[in-house]
């Protein structure tokens, strides 16, 4: 847990969202707890390890279809998870590994999703983008661009009808905040005052498009503004900065006061897809991105904190290998869903 | 029974929803204080307040997808579209998220969400406001699609949609809410995927839907007159498709008009044709004939909305047609 009386620093809310954010100044004091600490590190290394592996298993042609790295984002879905509870519903896009590994889905049931396997968490359904877990609340997995957004406010409006004190925390990015569907779920959530957190990753593209090429006005917290919702940018490549944030603002839309969106500036590492050349940014805008890598940036501060030792990341490092490969032998163990069965879950069924 | 408009009658499943049912909602754009665009919601604000009655800012595919959402999470929305031409800001909540989500989730998850919206043309409204697209929506599986042509269907329908795990889309012809009928209002919900035969006869099969009933009804009267007794199948329901209903009336006439309001090209009508010939090819004495919508977008001019649309003559030149020479 953060301690209350020593926040991490954020980044000034007016940092340009092209740049490169620099690194928070380290505070006067340790502002977390070891075990938190060292339980952040080995999620964000979970998700790093599992794409890396999700990413060898695609060049091997046992996960197929579309494929998109969260490598680089590892601090955003991290952080933002520890702000919610396991009755906050959860709304994520068609990159949505890190937040499903952070929301505690079972890294295997992940795995044999990618694989197309029965025992995958959508039956091998949805595949790589659409993940769901009803019973952790985590609502896909949504790969139509801003479509996740509606459902999340009615997730919410749900909620407030019938009195229940949740959050419905919605993932998109910054692509999403072109569409119209951003812009009418901001008004609707604000004026019926809905128990919304949005949640913007902005990592700078949109597929291949760079956000000055394709807003406007590129400061995405103003166009919350502009439908009376609070909104604040963030420093994305900072797991502390993240949580602290997204505790606060959790907070907020919990009492009552209406949605809030937050803007995490952060970066992805890898292509698109696995079918990106990456045409449409130079290596070194990449290179420098990844010199504020969330991981290695939290390790470095850990280490300084005196929080972790080699021994500690080789412990946390194995624990996470060992997860996945778990997983991957999941996956290939599963069972292929019977060919009768292709039309099964289109209704459902009723009892007579 | 008592006597009551297709309006009244809507309006009459919707009050019994929102009495029986706490978790059941309306929203939509202009259903509260303006009482609905066809007011149908008339009244139903002051009864239920505006946490049940909503209206909602003109924002077709959130407030669909908030309907998606609240279902999602344990409510019963009904969601009215104004009309089925504004549904198409909408679609991709319905394609994309409506239809999809219980199987790509892999079964976890039901959408029981019920959509509205006003269908069909005739009222001299042109181009943009004139759309008969149930026939599109028909195409998704995932999604249910009725379309009631008399109040007690109305009524019925929507009662039934309301019962339903999945989302159900009812379309209802805005040239049918000023229509009287007899209702029931203690009756069963209808059945969803249940057609009915509206008039019996032997002599052609004419199997059409929603606001083209009263038309066909009114083809088979002059048919009658003529002595040719024309058997009249109202589908009411075009996703489920009551396959077997149609064979049946097939099996018996030997011969099949199907008549539809919306374009001809890759319409409704074109599947229920397939359907008869994939099931009932040996029993046809005649090739099946259609009567649709002419292939223009809506023109404004009355004389040429008229000849754009399925008419009374054009459906009773279809069946003597079918009938041949010697009919």
């Amino acid at each position: 847990m953060i301690d209350a009386g020593s926040p991490a620093p954020l980044l000034p809310a007016s940092l340009p969202p092209a740049s490169l954010p620099p690194a928070s100044l380290p505070p006067a004091s340790i502002p977390v707890v070891r075990e938190h600490a060292l339980g952040l590190l080995y999620q964000m290394l979970l998700i790093r390890r599992f794409e890396e592996k999700s990413a060898e298993l695609y060049t091997l042609g046992k996960i197929r279809g579309f494929l998109h790295l969260y490598i680089g984002e590892e601090a955003v879905a991290v952080g933002a998870m520890q702000a919610l509870t396991m009755d906050d519903g959860i709304v994520a896009t068609y990159r949505e590994h890190g937040q499903a590994l952070a929301r505690g889905i079972p890294a295997g049931a992940l795995m044999a999703e990618m694989y197309g396997k029965a025992n995958g968490c959508s039956r091998g359904r949805g595949g790589s983008m659409h993940f769901f877990d009803v019973a952790r609340r985590f609502y896909g997995g949504h790969a139509i661009v801003g479509g996740g957004l509606p459902v999340a406010v009615g997730l919410a409006l749900a909620d407030r009808m019938q009195g229940r004190p949740r959050v419905t925390a919605c993932f998109f990015g910054d692509g999403a905040v072109a569409e119209g569907e951003f812009h009418e779920s901001l008004n609707l959530a604000a004026l019926w005052r809905l128990p919304v957190l949005f949640l913007c990753e902005n990592n700078l593209y949109a597929m291949g498009t760079a956000l000055e090429r394709h807003q406007a006005q590129p400061d995405l917290t103003l166009k919350a503004q502009g439908y009376a919702v609070p909104s604040e940018a963030v420093d994305g490549m900072d797991v502390l900065a993240v949580e602290e944030a997204t505790r606060r603002a959790a907070a907020g839309v919990r009492r009552g006061d209406g949605p809030f969106l937050l803007e995490f500036r952060t970066y992805r590492f890898r292509a698109h897809s696995m079918a990106d050349p990456e045409l449409y940014r130079a290596k070194e805008e990449v290179e420098q991105w990844k010199s504020r890598d969330p991981i290695s940036f939290f390790m470095g501060r850990l280490r300084s904190w005196r929080l972790l030792d080699d021994a500690d990341l080789g412990a946390i490092e194995t624990r996470v290998a060992g997860q996945v490969d778990e997983a991957v032998r999941f996956a290939e163990a599963g069972p292929w869903e019977p060919l009768e069965d292709l039309t099964r879950d289109v209704y459902t069924p009723v009892q007579p | 029974m008592i006597k009551m408009t297709y309006r009244e009658a809507v309006r009459s499943a919707l009050r019994e929803a929102l009495r029986s049912d706490s978790l059941v909602f309306l929203m939509g754009e202009d259903v509260g204080r303006y009482g609905g665009c066809f007011k149908v919601s008339h009244g139903l604000l002051e009864e239920f307040g505006p946490e049940r009655v909503r209206d909602t800012p003109l924002s077709e595919s959130t407030f669909l997808g908030a309907g998606i959402g609240a279902a999602l999470g344990g409510m019963r929305p009904i969601v009215e579209i104004m009309t089925v031409n504004f549904s198409l800001l909408a679609m991709d909540q319905i394609v994309n998220n409506a239809a999809t989500l219980r199987h790509m989730s892999g079964g976890q998850l039901s959408v029981p969400l019920v959509v509205r919206m006003a269908t069909g043309a005739g009222r001299q409204v042109a181009a943009q406001h004139s759309h008969s697209l149930e026939g599109w929506y028909a195409h998704i599986p995932g999604i249910k699609v009725v379309a009631p042509a008399t109040p007690a269907d109305a009524r019925g329908l929507l009662l039934a949609a309301l019962r339903d795990p999945d989302p159900v889309f009812v379309f209802e012809h805005s040239a049918l809410y000023g229509m009287d009928g007899e209702v029931d209002e203690g009756a069963a919900p209808e059945e969803i995927g249940r057609a009915l035969v509206r008039r019996p006869g032997d002599a052609v099969s004419l199997i059409t839907y929603g606001g083209c009933v009263g038309k066909v009804l009114q083809a088979a009267d002059q048919l009658a007159a003529d002595g040719i007794a024309v058997e009249v199948l109202d589908l009411r329901s075009l996703r489920p498709l009551d396959t077997p209903a149609v064979l049946a009336s097939v099996a018996k006439t030997h011969r099949a008009v199907i008549v539809d309001e919306g374009w001809r090209t890759c319409s409704f009508a074109a599947e229920v044709s397939a359907q008869i010939m994939e099931g009932a090819f040996y029993s046809l004495d005649a090739p099946v004939g259609r009567v649709c919508s002419a292939e223009v977008p809506m023109p404004y001019a009355k004389h040429m909305e008229d000849a754009a649309l399925p008419q009374v003559a054009a459906i009773v030149g279809a069946v003597r047609e079918t009938l041949g020479p010697h009919g």
